[in-house]
């Protein structure tokens, strides 16, 4: 046992350590841990009272205990009276115990709160340091609600000791980051900036990390910074390395400082005066050449701490962006470090580095390293350094560089780390789709992925191969070719197969010429796969297989042979029995016409950001990929898919019913078909719904199966409302939140729009889009997890109160029980409006995050003018029909004041949004708007005219509207009053 | 910001926690096994540097003992390891050539130093004499009154 050198020993607890270390087993110390506790415990129930030490000596032994990992349920009481004690390590251990076993419970945070408010108007400078560094610590609500008017007078008052100014400080930052709304700056905020004057560094030091929290959030007013930042900067700067004393570091004087005060000039752009951005770029210079001065120590702090700075400031070069000078020097000093015997500092370099390859002024600069990076790649020893070179690479790639990139990264994949695999997988599939000049080295690009790491290529990968293929028609024979050849390998990866199946059912025709590959050469060739696939795989192939019966019609008898053989007819699976028995019965009776029409060449993909990217950035967390690499995937890509537009309403087809797929989830082979074809115009329908009829086939079942889904698909017919199979009960559990106040103003945000963040705090956003088709809706939320922690058990639940329920059905597809930190589950919600209504289905959520149950309810966006289907007619018969419905039931109407200016455009845009149809030249005030529509709900129509009339001068509107349902017009005033 | 400090030996024994965010004891003790796992099983002479989830951690070897930390991504590596270092020597300091024995046994000390030397994640003093004094300062307050 080592000799306790100062200040109090205790004994017991010395004893205590030692002997728990002395246990030779997990159940020895269990067991003396027990036998402990039922020690202190009896001290603390007996009659006796403790003296101050022995208390503080048992609540240090449970301290001591909890932290071994053992629950502690006693002591608290304790350790709250050692507050009281005047003896200073008495007090400091009850505090210690406080802030590492904080409780919620109130009664104990109430004496805990009164302890703390005696230290700090002690005005014993110790004393009041350790309340504030409990305040720190605990950082509770309840703590800022006591103490958050009371610390930032401490901290700008004149008589405050220094050493007390910093606790307050940080203490403050700590409150105002838990709980910013009971932080008010206000009065104070000018003396806290001039804290960056005060003649104690450690003063300036600590104030200065609140100053930058407090400048993220109200740059305005925290503006007056600046100048006293970069004057302070340059006075360090230019010191001597002995003038700062103690705050001089290894010779480095005053580099936490420093970097704060450079992380603290990040919150603002470049200053506007002259003089005080001379005096910066001076300090930055000097900082860039110190870094080319010998060192003035052989230690590793030196080195570290100088660099410290050096990095710091290039960041601020970086973020300015405006100084090419700077950005080649910092660049330079960066290819320098990429060479450096410390790994550290090439670590740094490489990340350094990604982000300068984003300015226009040092892309080029950067560029010149790329052998050193590519070097990096291959020889680094650390998997973290590798993993920063092939970031560098991806950010440096341009249309000069991309091939050689490209192919340095998919050689070293098939190196790489099983951890990296997939991501380089995604980088790799982006560079190459990003830099394609020509698209047959891209196909080759990918079908290359595949081979090499065909685990780790994703669907969306291969998704998107697929899209780009069929948007571009000059590569669809290279790629049939290509994958034709890939597929002769005799170990070739699943993905393969469907690429591979779906390209050849597509473009196969194009090298039928070739004896080689036949049709019947290339059906054996598929088909000699198939065996091995699993079944989404499969299914995908019996597509192919129809396909190929409308390409080649010699194939026919072969392929049918194959579907009708047990192993397809009378598959266990019923997804692949139901494809084999209604593909094969539409090849035997639908007539070449029919036949190549249902089975047309996909159309083109509409055009849409990248799913890759979205893939990536989702791997990486937010804010990984920036935006600036955003927007260029998405210009890019639009470049990519150009010719594949919005095929939106060109329904003749079931293939293009397919096209433009809604699911923001990039769903290449339109699994998730929206509910386009339930909303397929009948006259486009008939076609289909006639040969399936004469068929004898449940026509449901046929049009949800005729593109090729890779897993059983969620078609809005097939799993409608009303034959649910795996939805779960919209019954309102017992102990739902209470809908939240603001969910009423949320729901008025949606009556126009459907798409949009239906909500947000700090842990939780949700997201919503939404598309109607006649009385049906579909509805996907998003939950993105905005903290780095999981929440487990998330579960959600739809309900319709009360009445509600006879006029809603609405079904929530089950979600994923736990959400990572900064990622996004997505729930699919299924609607059908059965009668007019006028509540919102209600959704609750419920997860645990940190151990906290969270629940909360909302109002879902669902309003009966979602239901609407836009009415086209003349002035006169709208006047008619408005006259028609005359019965003063029928009509309402609301006189109400402006909220918002009285924009022409935007009400036109708001009454487009709310589904109905504007009329022009119908009311002979040219200043009105009318609109005419029709809301489908299952049980009937409810036609409704509606006329809004500004008057421009009064800022107020009068609407009105009419239907054929008093209720509806009712309704639709209330939620209409609410949005101009 | 730093996020948490954990103190560990080679055999993966937490020494120190110091969290300075409200977590649930579940995700602390999921944040000590995988850090400890993957700072343990690093090969020597590796970047001190590793991204974690949406962390940076920074961590380094003294004697038997790991120091590691988690920063958030605006904050700076380098000055983190000086922070780290600047600890171990505070430590040195107070107990005079200190070693993971003393920690175990002051592990109460050990906190309070911290607390002297970082408050909320941020560094409060960052003098070797200024954190010395008000250390000093506090026991002899307690010698006089006791």
């Amino acid at each position: 046992m080592p000799a306790v050198s100062k200040g109090d020993g205790m004994r017991g607890l010395a004893v205590f350590i030692s002997d728990i270390r002395n246990c030779k087993s997990k159940e020895a110390e269990i067991k003396r841990i027990n036998k402990e506790l039922a020690n202190i415990r009896s001290k603390f129930k007996g009659d006796k009272a403790l003296d101050g030490y022995s208390k503080k000596k048992y609540v240090c032994k449970l301290l001591f205990i909890f932290l071994l990992g053992h629950d502690i349920d006693f002591g608290h009481m304790e350790a709250v009276n050692l507050l009281s004690s005047n003896k200073y390590t008495e007090k400091q251990i009850g505090y210690l115990f406080i802030s590492v076993l904080v409780n919620s419970n109130s009664e104990l945070i109430r004496l805990i709160n009164n302890a703390i408010k005696n230290d700090l108007s002690s005005r014993n400078p110790t004393f009041m340091c350790l309340a504030l560094h409990c305040i720190a610590n605990v950082g509770s609500r309840e703590m800022a609600e006591a103490f958050a008017g009371e610390i930032p007078r401490i901290l700008v008052a004149g008589d405050t000791m220094d050493s007390v100014k910093q606790s307050a400080a940080l203490c403050l930052l700590r409150l105002y980051k838990t709980s910013p709304d009971l932080v008010l700056m206000g009065e104070w905020t000018s003396r806290v900036v001039h804290l960056l004057n005060d003649q104690h560094m450690g003063v300036v030091t600590a104030a200065i990390s609140l100053i930058t929290c407090l400048s993220q959030k109200n740059p305005d007013e925290f503006k007056t910074c600046v100048s006293l930042a970069v004057s302070r900067l340059s006075r360090i700067v230019s010191s001597a390395s002995t003038d700062l004393q103690d705050y001089t570091y290894y010779f480095v004087p005053a580099p936490w400082l420093s970097c704060k005060l450079l992380r603290l000039l990040q919150c603002y752009p470049p200053p506007e005066d002259g003089a005080v951005k001379g005096r910066l770029v001076e300090c930055l210079e000097t900082i860039l050449n110190k870094a080319q001065e010998p060192p003035k120590s052989k230690k590793v702090q030196h080195s570290n701490a100088k660099n410290a700075i050096l990095f710091e400031a290039i960041s601020l070069i970086i973020h300015y962006d405006s100084e090419p000078n700077l950005l080649v020097r910092a660049c330079n000093q960066l290819g320098q470090f990429l060479q450096h015997r410390e790994t550290n500092l090439r670590y740094l370099a490489l990340e350094s580095m990604c982000t300068l390859a984003s300015s226009e002024f040092s892309h080029e600069a950067v560029k010149t390293h790329i052998e050193t990076v590519i070097n990096a790649l291959k020889t680094e020893r650390d998997v973290s350094v590798r993993q920063r070179a092939a970031d560098l690479l991806y950010a440096m790639c341009d249309r000069s560089n991309a091939k050689q990139i490209v192919a340095e990264m998919l050689s070293y994949l098939e190196t790489a780390d099983y951890s990296i695999r997939e991501e380089m997988v995604l980088k790799v599939a982006i560079l190459a789709e990003k830099y394609a000049v020509d698209y047959s080295w891209y196909v080759d690009t990918i079908l290359n992925l595949i081979r090499i790491a065909g685990d780790y290529v994703s669907e969306e990968v291969w998704y998107r191969v697929i899209q780009i293929v069929i948007n571009r028609d000059d590569v669809q024979g290279y790629a049939a070719k290509t994958v034709f050849e890939a597929l002769q390998a005799p170990a070739c990866h699943e993905n393969m197969v469907k690429v591979g199946g779906y390209i050849l059912g597509e473009f196969g025709n194009l090298i039928a010429g070739d004896p080689r590959s036949s049709p019947l050469v290339q059906f054996n060739l598929l088909h000699s796969k198939f065996h091995l696939c699993s079944v989404p795989t499969r299914a995908l192939l019996l597509s192919a297989y129809i396909k190929f019966i409308n390409l080649f019609p010699e194939t026919k008898s072969t392929i049918q042979e194959v579907l009708r053989s047990d192993s397809q007819i009378r598959n266990s699976d019923v997804e692949l029995q139901q494809r084999a028995v209604e593909y094969l019965k539409l090849s035997s009776i639908a007539s070449t016409d029919v036949l190549a029409t249902v089975l047309e060449e996909m159309p083109p993909f509409p055009e849409r950001e990248s799913s890759i990217l979205a893939k990536l950035k989702k791997k990486k967390g937010p804010g990984a990929v920036s935006v600036n690499e955003l927007e260029e995937g998405k210009r890019e890509g639009g470049e990519l898919n150009g010719g594949g537009g919005e095929r939106g309403g060109d329904n003749s087809t079931i293939a293009a019913s397919n096209a433009s797929t809604p699911s923001p989830s990039a769903d290449l082979l339109g699994l998730r078909t929206g509910p386009q074809v339930s909303a397929a115009p009948p006259s486009a329908g008939s076609l289909l719904v006639d040969v399936f009829s004469e068929a004898g086939v449940n026509d449901d079942g046929f049009l949800r199966d005729l593109e090729p889904p890779t897993e059983s698909s969620d078609s809005l017919l097939a799993e409608g409302p009303g034959d649910s199979d795996s939805a779960p009960p919209s019954a309102v559990s017992e102990d739902a939140a209470p809908p939240l106040p603001e969910s009423n103003e949320l729901l008025n945000k949606f009556v126009c729009k459907n798409n949009g963040v239906l909500f947000e705090n700090q842990l939780l956003q949700i997201g919503i889009k939404s598309e109607y088709r006649q009385n049906l809706g579909r509805m996907y939320l998003f939950y993105g997890n905005k903290t780095s922690v999981q929440f487990v058990t998330f579960t959600t639940t739809v309900s319709c109160p009360g009445e509600l329920q006879s006029q809603l059905n609405v079904q929530a597809k089950p979600v994923e029980p736990l959400i990572e930190g900064g990622a996004q589950v997505q729930q699919v919600i299924n609607i059908e409006c059965l009668g007019d209504f006028c509540e919102a289905p209600l959704l609750n959520i419920k997860f645990r995050y940190g151990g906290a149950l969270q629940n909360l309810s909302l109002k879902l966006p669902v309003t009966i003018n979602k239901f609407f289907q836009p009415t086209e007619m003349a002035s006169h018969d709208f006047f008619q029909r408005w006259k028609q419905l005359s019965q003063p039931q029928q009509e309402a109407q609301k006189i109400f004041k402006a909220s918002h200016a009285m924009d022409t455009e935007v009400i036109k845009a708001k009454l487009l949004g709310l589904g109905m149809a504007l009329l022009e030249n119908v009311d002979p005030n040219p200043e009105n708007f009318v609109c005419a529509g029709v809301i489908q709900t299952k049980a009937q129509q409810v036609g409704s005219l509606l006329r809004l009339e500004p008057n421009a001068q009064a800022q107020m509107y009068r609407l009105t509207l009419r239907s054929s349902k008093d209720t509806v017009s009712k309704r639709l005033c209330e939620l209409l009053a609410e949005q101009f | 910001m730093m996020r948490f400090l954990l103190l560990f030996s080679r055999q993966g024994k937490l020494r120190l926690q110091k969290w300075f965010t409200v977590l649930s004891d579940r995700d602390k003790r999921k944040i000590i096994r995988d850090l400890t796992q993957m700072v343990l099983s690093r090969p020597p002479k590796a970047c001190n540097f590793l991204p974690w989830r949406d962390l940076k951690i920074v961590y380094r070897r003294y004697a038997s003992l790991y120091f590691c930390c988690g920063l958030e991504q605006d904050d700076n590596e380098l000055l983190t390891l000086d922070i780290l270092h600047r600890y171990v020597e505070l430590l040195d300091q107070y107990f005079g050539n200190v070693c993971e024995l003393d920690i175990i046994f002051n592990f109460e000390k050990a906190y309070f130093i911290l607390d002297e030397f970082v408050i909320g994640g941020e560094v409060q003093e960052t003098s070797k004499a200024s954190v010395a004094k008000s250390i000093e300062e506090a026991e002899s307050l307690q010698e006089v009154r006791q």
